[in-house]
């Protein structure tokens, strides 16, 4: 049987040595937040604001431990200043691992709004993305992402599209 | 306990040079923005200091992030009060993970001095006492010159995580860090012995 996303995001971190994982929850990464915490090479913890992890991330890979910070969309929206200002402009390969809201079925007239947002960031940062849309695709496009961050020293964002992950389910009645 | 307003105001370089004067062991130092920074900057260039540019408020997760990479090593967060209020979250995430090697020291002259002196909105604000409130039992005032040479002790000597602020004067910074990024990161990677490299250092 073909291992979910969440199994190859795993598989991929720790061939990497991906360990430190400081991340805002969301719904959609509750399974790979879950097999993070429960494997003992990662340490995973929340953070109050994602800017936090990004400067968390950046500090630990000066000090020689790899990480990636995890968040969903509207936790991106919040990121451009520390992005162009720590990783960019220092040239630190902090990775971010975003879910994406806001889109194919979104019910939440916010993460609507906020998903506008977040291409026009990534490109007008100049930071590499891939969106990842298909199994077969997932393992190539994670590793090859995550490897070259490192070896180039820049930053770098994979986006998991509700293609991928199956998004969160579109409510049919009003849900908060 | 001492309350803050009963703290001596004190000139920030000439604290910057006491604790640099302390640091013995490679201890890593996060200059938050501007002045800050620059106070440290012109303290003395180590390979230990990492002097930040535009991520206001970012001094303490860095301090944090390198503190989690390498336990062994003692790591000094330096941060202005503005900076500080922008991101006051990461001192729950700081006391929840509670890394002993971590020292917080802010640097609270209540204004914003490099965009001319505004004051900052925390004139009633007690940084000592939101860091206890956020579960950093130990957080105090420093009430003068000879009491922050005996909180550094015990950040040096001791299991955090500490939490030391001060009160500053007016007076402004001495001079200005070189502002060019990555070098400074270079530098510090070499400082902090991830990076090995044979063009020069």
């Amino acid at each position: 049987m073909d291992r979910a996303w969440h199994q190859i995001a795993l598989d991929v971190l720790k061939a990497n040595e991906v360990r430190l994982i400081p991340y805002v929850p969301d719904n959609v990464l509750k399974p790979l937040i879950a097999a993070i915490h429960a494997d003992p090479f990662f340490h995973a913890f929340t953070v109050a604001r994602e800017e936090e992890a990004v400067g968390i991330v950046a500090g630990a890979w000066m000090a020689g431990t790899r990480g990636m910070v995890l968040m969903q969309t509207s936790g991106f929206a919040t990121l451009a200043n520390v992005l162009a200002s720590l990783p960019c402009a220092f040239q630190i390969p902090v990775l971010l691992m975003i879910s994406e809201r806001g889109t194919m079925g979104e019910f939440n007239q916010g993460q609507a709004a906020v998903w506008r947002t977040m291409r026009p960031t990534l490109e007008a940062l100049a930071m590499e993305y891939h969106v990842v849309t298909r199994l077969d695709e997932c393992e190539f496009i994670m590793d090859r992402t995550i490897q070259q961050a490192h070896l180039t020293q820049l930053p770098a964002a994979l986006v998991l599209s509700p293609l991928l992950t199956g998004g969160k389910p579109t409510a049919r009645q009003v849900v908060a | 306990m001492i309350v803050a307003h009963n703290a001596k105001r004190m000139y920030r370089f000439d604290l910057m040079q006491r604790l640099v004067a302390r640091l013995e062991h490679e201890e890593a130092v996060i200059g938050g923005i501007g002045n800050t920074n620059f106070d440290l900057w012109s303290a003395g260039h180590r390979a230990q200091n990492f002097y930040m540019l535009g991520s206001m408020g970012l001094a303490v997760p860095i301090a944090l992030g390198v503190a989690l990479a390498q336990p062994e090593r003692k790591v000094f967060a330096v941060e202005g009060d503005g900076s500080l209020l922008m991101q006051l979250g990461c001192l729950a995430t700081v006391a929840t993970l509670a890394p002993k090697n971590l020292a917080i020291l802010v640097m609270d002259n209540g204004v914003y001095q490099i965009t001319g002196g505004q004051e900052t909105p925390a004139a009633r604000a007690d940084y000592a006492a939101i860091a206890r409130g956020c579960g950093l039992a130990g957080a105090a005032w420093a009430a003068d010159e000879a009491d922050f040479e005996r909180l550094v002790g015990q950040c040096l000597a001791t299991d955090g995580p500490h939490f030391i602020a001060v009160k500053l004067d007016d007076q402004p910074p001495v001079t200005q860090t070189e502002r060019d990024p990555p070098q400074i990161r270079d530098r510090f990677m070499r400082g902090m012995g991830a990076k090995r490299s044979k063009l020069l250092g």
